[in-house]
């Protein structure tokens, strides 16, 4: 594929499913699910009311704090899991089974422990974040080559140094895996968090739209929104495996 | 004439390893394998030793017992009268380039056991062992942009940089073509003949043997024994057309009781 039609292309079938969608809105002649035209207008009316970035930077800083908390608690508990097969077969059944519990579902505890507000959704986030970065970073260090571990150890490394020099970048690429499944799971998982435990945010202005009128147009640009803000998150996550340092633990074309 | 016990003229030469009546069994589930037996053997200081078996004999145990990786089951070894407790940077194991670690380039590579050193002194060391392995220009590069004999000469390098007493090296060109082996079996003397250090070094090519090593250990099958050590009193570089040197090679051919038709 030539450099162009890797825009092209993409934006092409964008444009159709676009056009597709607002001859279905005519054709079918819905009142209540919204065109494209409806929905554009819905976005103009809030960014004037400039609700709409107020809305965008609270989820994203939810996001952030949660998923921040999460990944500085789930690396080293990774590692240690990874390292110590003692430690795994302690802790592991534990993980195991705190794992496959939806972050939603711990939303009547989190209002219980941290009451209705920010702190309530960032333990949720913290939850969903938490997780799949434990595994893919046990997985990695697990997975590591004897060699490596030979070739360390033989050059004098004391078990810090082996950890530091060695173990950690030869895991790194599975870490990131971790980090970008993280990401797209605090970003899910705001969302629902903000519908119920908050009263701003994307999540929160969806619920509130359906709620306070009706407003399905709105409705519809708030998931067109997260949708774009969760492309934009993945895709740079993304351009952290293309780093040096880590993109030999990846496949590119 | 050939030689078949280790009386060599030069016994100034201080032993640098001792190999006393290793032996290794590993136990998996029910199931013991005896993969060496009574192993004794040594070398001197500066000596190129290669240690010749066929695949899935034992060598390469030897070598990680050596290495301080695996201890024996019974028996003991000895370097510069001291046993091996475990890995040291004094003697380096080379692997076949997969050693190589993939998250940093041929400097960070070779620069790699260097942390004692002042960032000046590093470099240069880096520098130095880079040019003597023919990889000027490739400084920046990662594993992932060479080929395997390029990898292989980084490994080299690398185990050079922390200059150790010996190197350890374990079927280190197998994974190279046989046009690159011969090209690296050259680059390695000519290293070996700058920096002399005590080199073990794994093969079960004959003929690799025969043009590299001083002394040829001959192995067994599993479980390995030394059948027979041979002493090759030829300068280098060799000749592998002469007479001498077919010789040397037709001697170790028989002990293996393979024959010389096709």
């Amino acid at each position: 594929m030539k450099r162009w039609e890797h825009f092209v292309w993409p934006l092409a079938a964008v444009a159709a499913s676009l056009a597709a969608w607002q001859l279905g809105v005519w054709w079918t002649g819905a009142h209540i699910f919204p065109s494209p035209t409806d929905v554009q207008h819905g976005l103009a009316h809030l960014a004037h009311k400039g609700v709409l970035l107020r809305y965008i930077g609270g989820s994203l800083g939810r996001v952030g704090m949660g998923y921040v908390l999460g990944v500085t608690c789930g690396i080293p508990l990774g590692v240690v899991l990874g390292w110590y097969p003692a430690a795994n077969t302690t802790v592991n059944p534990a993980v195991q089974m705190l794992r496959p519990i939806s972050p939603l579902a711990w939303i009547p505890l989190a209002i219980v422990w941290f009451g209705i507000g920010n702190f309530a959704a960032i333990f949720l986030i913290f939850v969903g974040s938490f997780f799949p970065v434990v595994v893919s970073t046990a997985n990695g260090v697990r997975n590591i080559p004897d060699v490596f571990l030979r070739a360390g150890s033989n050059f004098g490394l004391s078990q810090v140094g082996l950890l530091k020099r060695v173990v950690f970048p030869a895991a790194l690429p599975q870490i990131i895996v971790g980090l970008r499944i993280s990401l797209g799971v605090a970003w899910l998982v705001v969302v629902a968090a903000e519908m119920i435990a908050v009263d701003s945010g994307l999540g929160y202005l969806i619920i509130d739209s359906r709620n306070a009128g009706k407003r399905y147009d709105l409705v519809v640009a708030g998931m067109l929104l997260i949708g774009l803000i969760g492309l934009a998150l993945d895709t740079g996550m993304r351009r952290l495996e293309r780093l040096k340092s880590v993109r030999w633990g990846f496949r590119h074309e | 004439m050939l030689e078949t016990t280790t009386a060599l003229a030069a016994t100034s030469l201080e032993t640098k390893l001792r190999i006393d009546g290793v032996s290794m069994v590993f136990s998996r589930d029910e199931r013991t394998v005896r993969v060496l037996d009574n192993v004794s053997m040594e070398a001197r200081q500066g000596e190129f030793v290669c240690i010749l078996g066929p695949s899935g004999c034992g060598k390469s145990t030897l070598l990680n017992i050596v290495g301080g990786f695996v201890r024996p089951t019974s028996g003991d070894v000895q370097i510069d009268g001291e046993p091996v407790r475990g890995p040291d940077p004094r003697r380096i194991f080379v692997f076949q380039e997969r050693g190589l670690f993939p998250w940093l380039t041929v400097e960070g590579n070779v620069g790699f056991g260097l942390f004692n050193l002042s960032s000046d002194e590093k470099r240069e060391r880096i520098a130095h062992y880079v040019k003597l392995v023919g990889l000027e220009g490739f400084e920046h590069a990662y594993p992932r942009e060479l080929s395997g004999g390029m990898k292989q000469r980084v490994e080299v390098a690398r185990a050079l940089a922390v200059n150790p007493d010996m190197l350890l090296l374990d079927e280190p060109f197998g994974a190279l073509d046989s046009i690159t082996r011969l090209d690296m079996r050259r680059e390695l003397l000519r290293i070996w003949q700058a920096e002399r250090k005590t080199i073990l070094f794994v093969t079960h090519d004959i003929e690799e043997s025969v043009q590299l090593a001083d002394r040829v250990v001959v192995m067994s099958a599993r479980p390995a024994e030394i059948r027979r050590t041979l002493e090759i009193y030829m300068p280098h570089p060799r000749d592998i057309s002469s007479r001498r040197y077919l010789e040397l090679r037709d001697c170790i051919l028989e002990e293996i009781g393979l024959a010389k038709i096709v």
